[in-house]
């Protein structure tokens, strides 16, 4: 008989702190499983960011620096620079990438650091209880914008992976979800890729995975998921933005 | 001996982190400190080293905390404007137990202020600027061989107690060409880096460097932890000058360029016959307190010029305890006192 649900090696075994039906942890899973497939747990270092995501260190079984909010892509850079041969990963919200690292990723991507970032837009502040991101959606309703959000008081929603794809540096760009298994598969492979480009030093890589927030989009897992499809996918388009025929 | 060389006090520190074996240096243009970064930008290949100029303070701040976490000896320099940036950054250091060595080329402030001379940074590094009970080291040289020597120090205290440490001067010690004596060999400790990120080559635990602690009893015991080790600093590494100091009638105490001045002062007093003396903190943090609790009832009154408001004189005010009366004397914006200046000060103090 397979065995389907093997826990990776790179993963403890440990119960994850997030909400029933948070897609965080898939995502973590699907890096885990990526990291035992390539071998590289051995030399893998993550960085942590600030949000829901915090204390992954607790689930990853690599090496792992915890960063103040927005700056995992300095201290990855930090990091990488010190030791080349090691494979290095930021795992970031979007209000930490979004919004106040908007500085750092865009300049860690400029430099063409030898880095992959993996980024959770669940369209919201997770942590700090549902406040507006610069990823929310026009009319999405959240506590900092109680009326849902509006164009003329809060811009357009920031296609993040659209902007990076711009800049030279940044050689592997792609936008998955975690909606469905077909789409958690694709994922997988994305973030697969992203860090076969870093080993292969082709510069930087990101991925961008469109994620769920039941408990603060107040919804049940379920309708969570489906709202990621019905809403997010058409401002979000998934898909590859660069690097898809890259060799690796 | 080593060699001699005539040298900007702003290239001798990044000279001097070179020779002791500083291996990435990070930062973002700033005067009057700039000329640290062309050095590096100029000499880190030949020792293999990374050189980024970041994108603002706050970026290199966090490179300096990921080179650290990965073992490496790092630095960066700015100055005032661009180390209020990294407040955020050296208290992560503090927090997560980094070493790090960190330059600040003082100007005035606040604000934008202007780009001379001035102290007022006092505060901020040695009361701590970020958020948190923490503290770093912090040396503050008054010549181009102190800068040299300092330098090299920092990169070992960091190491050693996994801090933080500051090199402060300002514009004058930047730009100042001076004589320097180099070593022909550093000496460098060598400190026990096994919770560096390295990969766990899947023969050991990870390691894992963080700062966050949600449970409180468990961020208690750290930050208890902390203090000891500060506590252990206070007791090991706090250095000071003292000249002059035996049967003074007025010590004043001044740290960094300033100190220069005063010992022109001390000269020109003793020609009128008034005998001073200088207490010279080398070490801002730990504050050099037992040089003055030594010398407390000697003089008729202690006198600290700075330049700023009036910042160190309430570290010697608690030193001193209440056992001597301390005055203060102080320019800023970039003014500099002159001697005439502080004698004149002195002679107040002593008609009293
Ligand atoms: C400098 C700073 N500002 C604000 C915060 C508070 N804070 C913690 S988590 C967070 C938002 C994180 O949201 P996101 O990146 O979207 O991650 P999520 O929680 O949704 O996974 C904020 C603002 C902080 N820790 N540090
Ligand atoms: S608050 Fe949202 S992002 Fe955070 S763990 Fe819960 S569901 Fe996940």
């Amino acid at each position: 008989m397979k065995t389907v649900f093997k826990r990776p090696h790179a993963l403890k075994d440990k119960h994850m702190h997030y909400c029933p039906g948070c897609t965080h942890g898939i995502v973590h899973r699907l890096i885990a499983e990526v990291i035992d497939e390539l071998g590289i747990e051995g030399k893998t270092i993550g960085v942590a960011s600030v949000g829901c995501s915090y204390n992954n260190y607790e689930y990853f079984n690599c090496d792992m620096a915890q960063a103040a909010h927005g700056r995992a892509p300095a201290v990855a850079t930090g990091i990488k620079r010190v030791n080349p041969g090691n494979v290095v990963f930021t795992y970031q919200g979007d209000g930490d990438l979004a919004s106040i690292g908007t500085a750092e990723i865009v300049h860690a991507a400029m430099r063409g650091e030898k880095i992959t970032t993996i980024f959770i837009n669940n369209a919201i502040y997770g942590m700090t209880s549902g406040q507006m991101a610069p990823t929310t959606l026009i009319n999405q309703v959240t506590t900092t914008s109680p009326f849902g959000r509006k164009p003329e008081l809060h811009g357009y929603p920031l296609k993040v992976s659209e902007m990076l794809a711009t800049i030279e540096g940044a050689v592997f760009v792609e936008r998955v979800s975690t909606h469905d298994i077909k789409n958690i598969l694709n994922a997988k492979k994305a973030i697969k890729k992203a860090f076969q480009v870093q080993m292969a030093n082709l510069g930087f890589s990101i991925v961008e995975v469109l994620s769920s927030c039941p408990t603060n989009w107040g919804m049940n897992p379920v309708k969570a998921l489906a709202w990621i499809k019905e809403n997010m996918i058409p401002y979000y388009p998934i898909g590859n933005l660069k690097g898809k025929d890259l060799e690796v | 001996m080593g060699k001699k060389l005539l040298m900007k006090g702003n290239e001798v520190i990044a000279e001097a982190a070179l020779r002791a074996g500083c291996k990435c240096y990070f930062g973002y243009p700033i005067t009057p400190q700039t000329e640290i970064a062309h050095y590096f930008a100029k000499k880190m290949p030949e020792y293999g080293g990374t050189f980024i100029q970041a994108e603002s303070e706050v970026a290199a701040i966090n490179m300096v905390y990921g080179a650290a976490s990965a073992g490496a000896r790092v630095m960066t320099s700015s100055s005032s404007p661009g180390i209020s940036l990294k407040q955020e950054g050296i208290s992560y250091i503090a927090g997560a137990e980094l070493p790090a060595v960190i330059v600040n080329i003082v100007r005035c402030g606040p604000g934008l202020g202007g780009i001379l001379p001035a102290q007022g940074d006092y505060f901020q590094a040695v009361k701590g600027g970020g958020h948190g009970d923490y503290k770093m080291v912090v040396l503050a040289p008054s010549s181009v061989q102190e800068l040299y020597e300092l330098t090299v120090e920092a990169f070992n205290i960091a190491d050693k107690y996994r801090i933080a440490c500051m090199i402060m001067g300002d514009g004058i010690l930047g730009q100042m060409m001076e004589t320097v004596e180099f070593k022909d060999k550093e000496e460098i400790i060598s400190a026990d880096k096994s919770w560096a990120l390295t990969g766990t080559k899947m023969e050991r635990e990870q390691n894992v460097i963080t700062s966050i602690y949600i449970d409180p009893e468990v961020l208690e015991s750290h930050n208890l932890k902390l203090q000891r080790k500060y506590k252990l600093i206070e007791e090991n590494e706090n250095r000071v000058e003292i000249f002059n100091c035996e049967e003074a009638d007025v010590i004043i105490t001044a740290f960094g360029t300033v100190a220069r001045i005063i010992k022109n002062v001390i000269k020109m007093a003793e020609k009128e016959g008034i005998k001073i003396g200088l207490i010279r903190p080398i070490t801002l943090w730990p504050f050099p307190n037992e040089a003055f609790e030594k010398y407390a009832t000697v003089p008729k009154a202690f006198l600290s010029v700075e330049l700023n408001a009036g910042q160190m004189v309430e570290d010697v005010r608690l030193a001193i305890n209440g056992k001597n009366k301390v005055f203060f004397h102080g320019r800023m914006g970039g003014m500099i006192p002159t001697q005439n200046e502080i004698l004149d000060k002195v002679k107040e103090i002593l008609k009293g």
